[in-house]
């Protein structure tokens, strides 16, 4: 059935689905959604890791699902149809970090419920699956996860390595407490530090390409 | 969006016949994950506790599994106002934080009495007893929780048999600001704290966190330990927490009754 769907499975349409959201219409630098987790869960690489599988996982489901019955769907409840999809979703996901990632599942505390609210998710349910065949919205779902993933790894690595010195808790850079040369900047922890690190992506991001609004 | 009622889509009974059987689907999805993965999660959430309490009782060896290594541990339930153990089938089964919510099974604390600022305090207990290969007991391991700065602090005291010198303490959940009050489970500062004396002569709570570092010649140092720089509010409610734990109306009859050999 998906992959009958009328454009070919990798036309040019579907290519611009995966990879458009990647870098040209990145969630977090061209539209600026989704922040909120982005700074609550980037300290580190680790738990980041397990959030952007989480978002993506989401993403690809919701789209996929939404897109399959977009054409049952009625115009005055699809809101709550589409919120109902994403939540039982979200709650799936999280039931399985808390099985199979117990101690992330600790330092995600509520940030995987907080998924629901992320408007990444309902935004490209609304904007793009509820017009688009299902596989085109699974791959605008992949590649909108990838886009975010991408960024949110950007920061968690900038985060992790100079906040503690270590990445996916490895020590890269020996911590003075601990007998190293490195001092922690304990400031790259708090959750403000991802502001700044969001900011100067997106003004990089945009400097690149000046042309896109 | 108009409604349109000559398309079927947008007809009312349509959009409950629709809303109906998504939430229905969704349901069981979720309640199929949530039954499913259950045994899962309270597996993980045991060991998560052994190893916390192995961890306090400085028993955690690397390379054993710490289902192995829990098999020492004695768990028992411990009526507080008594300082009574309880019989139970299983006290592992026990939900101290629900307890402690439910106004049958817990009370509410008058501000006087709440140093530690939990509100409420649950009626039992479940304490951890590690006994040697002679049978005589070596470690008590208490559960204790208070408020620092931001967040409840929970985690495990590791008492030496005389209730009174500790073996190590940890805290397994908290929320306090990394770097600084977050310190509290930071290994370096954990090792100061065996070997301390948390009662005085008179079996009055007496341990203290004191700013700076410990002068070792004085008298107090035995129930001295070096505070967390920076992190003043999340140091005192380390130590009111504990005070409150070895209080009266925390383990204070418990351990009373374990100095005596009773129970």
């Amino acid at each position: 059935m998906i992959f009958a769907a009328k454009p070919g499975w990798m036309s040019r349409q579907a290519r611009d689905a995966l990879l458009g959201p990647l870098f040209d219409r990145n969630p977090i630098t061209h539209y600026v959604l989704g922040i909120c987790i982005a700074l609550a869960v980037t300290a580190s690489l680790q738990t980041t890791l397990i959030m952007c599988m989480a978002v993506t996982v989401v993403l690809c489901g919701s789209n996929t699902i939404i897109s399959a019955m977009r054409h049952q769907i009625p115009g005055s409840v699809r809101i709550i149809v589409q919120v109902t999809v994403i939540a039982s979703l979200v709650i799936v996901v999280d039931q399985f970090i808390k099985a199979y990632a117990f101690e992330l599942s600790k330092s995600l505390s509520v940030f995987v419920g907080l998924i629901i609210t992320n408007c990444i998710i309902l935004g490209r349910v609304e904007a793009f699956a509820m017009k688009n065949p299902p596989w085109l919205s699974f791959l605008d779902g992949l590649g909108n996860g990838l886009g975010y993933s991408l960024v949110l790894i950007i920061v968690a690595t900038i985060r992790e390595l100079l906040g503690s010195g270590t990445l996916l808790g490895y020590t890269v850079l020996p911590s003075a407490y601990e007998g190293g040369w490195y001092v922690p900047n304990g400031m790259l922890l708090l959750p403000p530090s991802a502001f700044f690190i969001i900011g100067l992506l997106i003004w990089a991001s945009r400097s690149v390409r000046p042309g896109k609004k | 969006m108009q409604a349109d009622h000559s398309n079927p889509n947008h007809s009312n009974q349509r959009a409950f016949a629709v809303a109906l059987v998504v939430c229905v689907v969704c349901s069981a999805l979720v309640i199929a994950a949530a039954v499913l993965l259950r045994p899962v999660q309270q597996a993980n959430r045991l060991l998560e506790r052994q190893t916390n309490v192995l961890a306090a009782a400085g028993l955690l060896e690397p390379g054993k599994s710490v289902e192995a290594l829990s098999k020492q541990l004695d768990s028992r339930l411990v009526d507080l106002a008594s300082g009574e153990f309880v019989e139970v089938e299983d006290p592992e089964h026990f939900d101290a934080r629900k307890a402690a919510r439910d106004p049958t099974q817990s009370i509410a604390l008058t501000p006087e009495q709440d140093i530690a600022q939990i509100k409420r305090r649950a009626n039992y207990a479940r304490v951890y007893l590690v006994w040697n290969k002679a049978g005589d007991l070596k470690t008590i391991i208490l559960p204790v929780h208070g408020y620092g700065l931001w967040s409840q602090l929970y985690g495990f005291l590791a008492l030496e048999s005389d209730g009174n010198t500790v073996v190590g303490l940890s805290f397994y959940e908290q929320a306090e600001t990394p770097g600084l009050g977050g310190k509290v489970d930071d290994p370096r500062w954990k090792r100061l704290w065996p070997g301390k004396r948390v009662y005085d002569e008179q079996w009055r709570p007496a341990i203290q966190l004191v700013k700076g570092a410990v002068n070792r010649k004085s008298p107090e140092a035995s129930h001295q330990v070096d505070a967390l720089s920076g992190a003043t509010l999340t140091t005192r409610g380390v130590e009111d927490l504990l005070r409150f734990w070895l209080g009266p109306d925390g383990f204070g009859k418990f351990l009373a009754k374990m100095r005596k050999g009773g129970n």
